[in-house]
């Protein structure tokens, strides 16, 4: 694992300004990863045999679906007391100056905030048409229960060190817990989790990023080498994780909660100026749910599309939200399991949608006047838009028609977007790659300056197979964790009855402030 | 004889110093009277953190309460001590304005003294000092020293 970093680095440090211009560099990395890892992408992406259901968007619909009903709906039944919970309602005075669930919840959102709920949509929208919106929502509010247990585990199982930090995420939960219900193979989990959270932290969570983000930029101020996007980036994440220059993440993280709200509220803006077409638009999401309204793929292709979206969206599954979780100050980890289930809700639930509103209201979209039916490109593979663009450019586009100057909004979010995701996913692939390889400085910061690099390999390269690749891993993270969130419900469930036991006894009682 | 408490603010600086020695002149001029010293980290549990912050947090809270311990209140109460008052000491987080206040409520204090920490900048007069939202909420009379 190590030897293989460190030949990446090294192969990377030496001819970097030259990536951008040598596109044959490009080719042979990109043909070097298809060869070696086209197959486990392939394995991760299959179909189900006889549809065009990849099998991956099944397992987290059908996990997030059984936490549902194993846990009688908890998204529903404990939404109210999640919004308690943030609000500090059940928080001790005595603790003051901890993490409150507040500050775990925002920093979990930060996250998983970013551009699936931007682009992805947008994709999700041009390819399956509105009916998407609905199994997107639908996922999303099944994803709930999924980060509700994932969560709950991850503040019961962390380690708690002697120096008064919190180290927490699945690895733990599936070492710890496994060994306390003396189920085998925890261990096993435990490492391939980590393998693939180091992976997928490089990879979707890092070059993704970076590289959509200067597909952003580039856009704007017209073409110019990614490297220099790519070295900007991994100059400023540098100075954060490295130097720990916390003034710069504190910026960012004020910022993006913000560009967050903004985003919503914009939204907000342009439905309330049309809102003759929201009837509409509501016909057109649930009656193209369920017919296709004539888009690719008809009515599988609009499920397929929301659904997977909607995980590539809130992570619900992945596991990642459990690191990030388990910080929180507090003696029930139910608590925070509960506050966790808001994660995919404000995520998807209501970003996600308010963007397909706007897309679907906008007119973007094109349709026969004749049929009332969505056009199809000429490659018949999406819906044909009004200026030809998918992706963060549709959404911007969409949002033009509002406003004209949102465009440059868009970029700046995408940009925070991007910046504090990496920023996230840096924390997470630290935590599983101190979990494989020990803790030390020395041994966090070789994992700190590969995650820089990759910064500029993203930002730098064309590399889809890389970034297939790491998208593979992100769902390679959630195979495992469901696997473990199967064998440890139980936990949780009596976790859930013991709590909410004592919360209706009278037990467990508001604070006063 | 009645008992009465005075809730002083410090915060390490000349204010608060003045504040402690005008509270010290005025429990000498009574019979029964106790200073409770506070110390107030700002602190809320609204802002944003990154999840490096959050993991070294309870670290960070254990030092910044040893810190006010050892470099403002322990020598403040010591200090008070020993000029023949009777004194409590608290170290907390959150915001100052609430926390004095409620302090205040919960000894049942007669005032709530804290010296006039100047303006400082843009910040504080959009959002007014502590000691300008201590006297707009507070329960009990507040005395500022200038």
């Amino acid at each position: 694992m190590k030897k293989l970093f460190t030949a990446a680095t090294l192969a990377t440090l030496t001819p970097l300004a030259t990536y951008a211009q040598e596109a044959t560099v490009d080719e042979q990395i990109n043909a070097a990863f298809s060869s070696s890892t086209g197959w486990f992408v392939n394995l991760i992406f299959m179909n189900i045999p006889g549809t065009s259901f990849p099998w991956i968007v099944m397992w987290l619909v059908i996990g997030a679906s059984i936490f549902t009903v194993y846990f009688g709906l908890i998204q529903v039944r404990a939404f109210g007391h999640a919004i308690s919970l943030v609000k500090g309602d059940y928080s001790d005075p005595d603790d003051a100056g901890e993490v409150s669930h507040f500050q775990a919840l925002t920093t979990a959102l930060s996250g998983t905030v970013g551009l699936g709920n931007i682009a992805g949509v947008a994709v999700a929208v041009g390819i399956g048409g509105p009916g998407a919106t609905f199994w997107m929502v639908l996922a999303g509010l099944l994803g709930m229960a999924s980060k509700f247990t994932e969560c709950t585990l991850g503040v019961k199982y962390r380690n708690e060190y002697p120096d008064g930090t919190v180290s927490g995420g699945p690895m733990y939960y599936m070492v710890k817990g496994f060994k306390e219900r003396n189920l085998p193979g925890g261990g096993v989990l435990a490492v391939l989790f980590s393998v693939f959270c180091i992976l997928g932290a490089l990879g979707g969570g890092n070059m993704f990023q970076a590289n959509q983000a200067h597909a952003q930029i580039s856009g704007i101020v017209g073409d110019y080498p990614g490297w220099m996007t790519g070295v900007v980036f991994a100059i400023v994440v540098f100075l954060v994780i490295v130097g720990g220059i916390k003034s710069i993440a504190s910026v960012t993280e004020k910022v993006v909660p913000f560009m967050g709200v903004m985003y919503v509220v914009v939204a907000f803006i342009i439905l309330l100026v049309n809102y003759d077409k929201i009837g509409w638009a509501f016909g057109q999401i649930f009656a193209g749910a369920f017919t296709g309204l004539g888009v690719a793929g008809g009515f599988v292709g609009a499920l397929i599309q929301g659904f997977k979206r909607a995980a590539f969206s809130n992570e619900a599954g992945v596991g990642s939200a459990a690191i990030a979780h388990s910080a929180v100050r507090t003696k029930e980890p139910v608590t925070e399991g509960v506050v966790s289930l808001l994660e995919p809700f404000i995520d998807t639930v209501v970003i996600c949608t308010m963007t397909a509103l706007v897309i679907t209201i906008s007119g973007v979209l094109v349709i026969d006047p004749a049929t009332g039916l969505y056009v199809l490109n000429e490659a018949g593979s999406s819906i044909q838009t009004t200026d030809g663009s998918s992706g963060v450019q549709l959404t911007s586009a969409a949002f033009a028609t509002g406003f004209s100057w949102f465009p440059y909004v868009l970029a700046i979010a995408v940009i925070l977007f991007a910046f504090s995701t990496m920023i996230s996913w840096s924390y997470y692939g630290l935590k599983a790659w101190t979990y494989l390889v020990g803790e030390g400085k020395t041994k966090e910061l070789i994992f700190k300056l590969i995650f820089c690099v990759f910064i500029v390999i993203g930002a730098a390269a064309q590399l889809g197979a890389v970034i297939d690749f790491s998208d593979a891993m992100i769902f390679a993270m959630a195979v495992v964790n469901i696997t473990a969130l199967y064998c440890l419900m139980p936990v949780v469930k009596r976790e859930m009855e013991s709590y909410f036991g004592r919360l209706k006894s009278g037990e467990i009682v508001k604070h006063k402030h | 004889m009645s008992k009465t408490t005075f809730v002083v603010g410090i915060d390490g600086s000349d204010a608060g110093e003045r504040a402690l020695a005008f509270a010290k002149s005025r429990a000498k001029a009574g019979d029964d009277c106790t200073i409770a010293l506070c110390y107030v980290i700002e602190w809320s549990p609204f802002s944003f953190q990154t999840p490096e912050e959050n993991e070294e947090r309870h670290k960070r809270r254990e030092e910044e309460i040893s810190m006010a311990h050892s470099r403002v209140l322990d020598p403040a109460v010591e200090a008070t001590k020993s000029d023949g008052c009777q004194v409590t000491g608290t170290v907390k987080h959150g915001d100052a304005a609430e926390i004095l206040d409620n302090l205040a409520k919960q000894l049942g204090a007669e005032q709530i003294i804290v010296g006039r920490v100047g303006a400082r900048g843009l910040k504080e007069r959009v959002f007014g000092g502590v000691t300008g939202r201590l006297v707009a909420s507070a329960s009990v009379p507040v005395t500022i020293i200038p």
